[in-house]
């Protein structure tokens, strides 16, 4: 930010006319005033996930049990890889700073190296977030719903620990034939089956003593409650369904709204940044071409750092509401 | 951001004084030129305005005469008026593109689109918007946008028919009524397309009127359109996006079986999977952007009325810097008071009564420019042309609809006539029609400086007397409708026999809408027929004192031959004497901005 407003001769006419009283090109005001729209809209969204959730804050989901995953490695690393990816989005704003500056001073070498970290640091933050999208909408443990849509989860009465569908159910042969297109059956179509059915997982509930279900709803010290044998039993006769992963209409982690709050706001947060990449390497060749050295400036630099800076600060708050609170 | 990106001073105001070879696509189609681009939108919104009254000619007519037959409903809706009787989904499809239509087509796009456009560069003194390509660009996204929402007309099913608000679930479920499939899919589609043209037009608005103006001209000797068009701008960047939100979220709703805004839904005994949702987040976020969306479409006519009035009555507006911060509080104001919209959406009763303070806060800029009009009008020398007809037209419209604001922004007396005729009346008259006098008196004022020719004086007295007549003639008796009790939106009130007494007064309602609508034709008559046949102007037809007029009638690229004038004074310097009494400039009682100080001058406080 400019310390001090270039006017030219007398400071009293800073908005005289004749000037820029701001000290700014139009582009780079066109650039600040789009921002607070995008803001906005930004500011739509997470005040809609805010109403959502204060309104089922007994029963949220908790984000230190969901994102649990690192690539590679198997384990519970809650928030580990999200802070990765937080930490990866700064620094890329680091090496965008560091793009502007080395533009101001018209070292056309150093604006290309800086603006490559930042395109690599937001390549990654983009391959990253797709991954996380991945392993949610694969899902781990596996779920219940009831007729009432809510989700029932799984926990081992001895270590405490989540139970897998896996773990337990039993696995009941069925003479389900598998079709192919050459067998001359007219089918729509139909979504893909979950790996047990629900009288699968029923029975091996039954089955096996060990296994406790928890509900959606928060005990007073803020975690889910986990029931009884007794009410376990008599809980599992409501559901209606088995639900692995998570999509836009249903997931094995809770709220409905939860799952589509997760994937519309940093699904449009991931499309800001990949369109910023976009813009980015266009800008990287056109430095590479040397368009900003013939025309005296780095300002298109400056301007789409600007933005570049935008989004990461909607990511500061989109993580923040997401995984922290 | 350090002022060493700035070595290179780009000099865009003066870089587009020379003239280019243009072709006829350059001119006139992909024009880059503001004065082009405003008329492109003057006329485009014409056409939807054309559009959009018809559509409420046709609904009145349902309303007066419900159930009956008319050859003119089989000849423009055909199926859907089987032997000539307007079906119900026509209706609320109709009712739904009307509203769509005038408020977001013809009072956002060709209201402020024009006039911003024409006025913003002309009046600060530049040569062209900061951007012309982006100005260019907003206006052909309207196009499409508008073409998109005329073609939502012919799809099968019918036009989006939730209500221009479109609340979910109505809007959301494809199976909630014919108008909700297709025709709201292409209704949302256009709407984003419009936001985003918006968004372009309103950057562009709002920066050049920081950066372009020219030497001299300070915020303070703005001419009042100026700010209105800046502020206007300001509100559009801060309230159009969040419709966005809700529109996409909207979208997501419909088309990919997410909850936000659905629960607990059953058609036909079947449950859907919807759950936890809530209509009233919509509410929330729509009335977000649709508040302050009044002020977009009143503030430029608000504006245009200040210039209007001051150059009439051949007197400064009174208390300039009063209207710049009335407009300024009613900005700041517009974005806190959404609620007032929901009071019967189930609220609790304590948030609506700090939303019933902060509307009724609204209260006080507004009486300040009403106000400010009287004591500009008071003692003038009114030159009663129609341009200031309409203008006078406006204040008492705004006047009138304004205190059945102060009704309806208090949330116990709001509830008894919610949803009915009476609100329909308050708002039509403080935003729809004070909001179109503003788009006609910027017509016949500015039409000399668009098209080089004069309107038809006479032709514009006929008009604005019919129209003023027949617009109290609709919505006065409306209020007594409403209060009543009579529903809003509701295809026919047969059903219930204690408003079979209002029978007559609908049918007076619409005899009055329909002459108010024959009397639009006269004005479209005088528009195209002056366009070509019209007086040819002199420089400053209205011996007017703002830049336009001191730019040569012939347009080119870049406004002004030679060096752009510059600002000595601000706008309002009519009829203004030295010490000595006499006039100014001798024989003149007006003395345009660019004109320096005499030396026994004193300025005007502004």
């Amino acid at each position: 930010m400019d310390t001090t407003i270039s006017t030219g001769a007398e400071e009293e006419s800073v908005w005289g006319g004749g000037n820029r009283p701001l000290g700014a090109s139009y582009g780079k005001l066109m650039m600040w005033f789009f921002i607070v729209s995008d803001a906005l809209t930004f500011s739509g969204f997470l005040a809609s996930y805010g109403f959502s959730r204060f309104k089922f804050i007994e029963t949220w989901p908790i984000a230190d049990e969901v994102f649990t995953h690192v690539p590679f490695v198997h384990g519970n690393f809650p928030m580990y890889y999200v802070a990765f990816m937080t930490f990866i989005l700064i620094m890329s704003s680091v090496t965008m700073v560091l793009a502007v500056d080395a533009g101001h001073r018209m070292m056309k070498n150093r604006v290309i190296l800086y603006m490559f970290l930042t395109i690599i640091g937001g390549a990654i933050f983009v391959g990253s977030q797709a991954w996380e999208w991945a392993t949610f909408i694969k899902g781990d443990y596996g779920a219940l719903e009831t007729k009432g849509g809510r989700i029932l989860q799984f926990v081992k009465a001895d270590t405490g620990d989540r139970a897998a569908l896996a773990d337990f159910a039993e696995v009941i042969p069925t003479e389900r034939e598998t079709l192919g297109r050459s067998d001359g059956f007219w089918f729509s179509s139909e979504s893909s089956l979950p790996t047990y059915s629900l009288e699968e997982v029923k029975q091996g509930f039954l089955a096996n003593p060990n296994i406790l279900i928890r509900t959606e709803t928060l005990n007073e010290e803020g975690e889910k409650t986990l029931l009884t044998r007794e009410e376990s039993l008599a809980k599992i006769k409501d559901a209606t369904l088995v639900v692995e992963g998570a999509n836009l209409i249903r997931n094995e982690y809770g709220s409905r709204l939860f799952a589509d709050f997760f994937f519309f706001i940093t699904g449009f947060h991931g499309f800001h940044v990949f369109s910023g990449v976009v813009i980015n390497v266009i800008i990287f060749f056109n430095i590479i071409l040397g368009t900003y050295e013939r025309r005296g400036h780095y300002e298109m630099v400056e301007k789409v750092g600007l933005y570049w800076h935008f989004v990461d600060l909607v990511w500061v708050f989109v993580f923040t509401f997401f995984y922290l609170v | 951001m350090s002022a060493t990106a700035h070595a290179h001073v780009d000099d865009h105001a003066h870089d587009h004084g020379h003239h280019h070879k243009e072709t006829f696509v350059t001119k006139y189609i992909f024009s880059q030129d503001h004065k082009m681009i405003s008329k492109q939108y003057l006329i485009t919104g014409l056409i939807m305005g054309i559009i959009g009254i018809a559509m409420s000619l046709l609904f009145r007519m349902q309303l007066a005469w419900p159930g009956e037959s008319f050859p003119i409903f089989e000849a423009l809706l055909g199926k859907w008026a089987p032997d000539g009787v307007m079906d119900a989904d026509i209706y609320l499809a109709l009712v739904t593109i009307h509203g769509t239509i005038m408020v977001f087509f013809v009072l956002t796009a060709g209201l402020s689109g024009t006039f911003s456009n024409l006025l913003i560069p002309l009046q600060i003194g530049a040569r062209d918007m900061a951007s012309g390509f982006l100005n260019m660009l907003s206006y052909w996204m309207f196009f499409t946008s508008s073409v998109i929402m005329v073609i939502s007309l012919f799809v099968e099913a019918g036009p989006a028919a939730a209500g221009w608000t479109i609340y979910p679930p109505l809007s959301a479920l494809p199976m909630a009524q014919p108008g909700s499939g297709m025709g709201m899919t292409l209704w949302l589609v256009s709407m984003a397309i419009f936001i985003a043209s918006s968004l372009l037009g309103s950057l562009n608005y709002i920066v050049t009127v920081i950066n372009l103006r020219t030497k001299g001209m300070s915020m303070t000797r703005l001419p009042l359109t100026i700010w209105a068009f800046f502020v206007t701008a300001i509100i559009g960047v801060i309230s159009f996006p969040v419709l966005l939100s809700a529109a996409l979220l909207l979208i997501m709703d419909r088309s990919f079986g997410t909850s936000f805004f659905l629960s607990d839904i059953f058609i036909q005994g079947e449950v859907l999977h919807y759950q936890g949702g809530s209509p009233v987040l919509y509410e929330h976020l729509f009335w977000f952007l649709g508040h302050p969306e009044v002020y977009i479409v009143l503030l430029p006519a608000l504006g245009i009325t200040s210039e209007v009035m001051s150059t009439n009555a051949r007197k400064p507006i009174f208390g300039y810097r009063a209207m710049v911060a009335s407009i300024l509080a009613i900005a700041f104001l517009s974005t806190i008071v959404w609620g007032h919209h929901m009071f019967i959406s189930g609220m609790n009763p304590f948030l609506g009564s700090v939303f019933t303070f902060t509307t009724l806060l609204i209260a006080i800029p507004s009486a300040v420019k009403a106000f400010n009009y009287i004591t500009t009008l008071w003692k003038g020398n009114l030159q009663l042309n129609p341009a200031m007809l309409f203008s006078i037209g406006l204040v008492s419209t705004f006047i009138t609809g304004g205190l059945t604001g102060i009704i309806l922004g208090d949330s116990t007396l709001d509830i008894n006539v919610h949803d009915t005729y009476f609100v329909v009346a308050h708002f039509h008259l403080v935003m729809g029609i004070s909001a179109l006098y503003g788009l006609f008196a910027g017509v016949y004022h500015w039409f000399p400086k668009m098209f080089k020719r004069m309107m038809n004086k006479n032709l514009g007295y006929v008009h604005f007397w019919v129209t003023a007549v027949c617009a109290y003639g609709v919505f006065f008796p409306m209020h007594f409708v409403g209060m009543a009790g009579v529903p809003r939106r509701y295809y026919q009130n047969t059903a219930f026999p204690m408003f079979d007494e209002l029978t007559d007064v609908n049918v007076l309602i619409t005899v009055f809408a329909l002459i108010a609508g024959a009397a639009q034709l006269v004005f479209l008559y005088n528009f195209v027929h002056s366009m070509f046949y019209g007086k040819p102007t002199v420089q400053n037809p209205w011996n007017s004192n703002t830049l336009e007029w001191t730019a040569p009638i012939e347009h080119f690229h870049g406004n002004w031959e030679g060096e752009i004038p510059h600002v000595h004074r601000w706008a309002y310097d009519y009829s203004k004497t030295l010490p000595n009494g006499e006039y100014v400039i001798k024989g003149q009682d007006f003395v345009p901005q660019n004109v320096p100080l005499h030396k026994d001058e004193e300025e005007l406080n502004h």
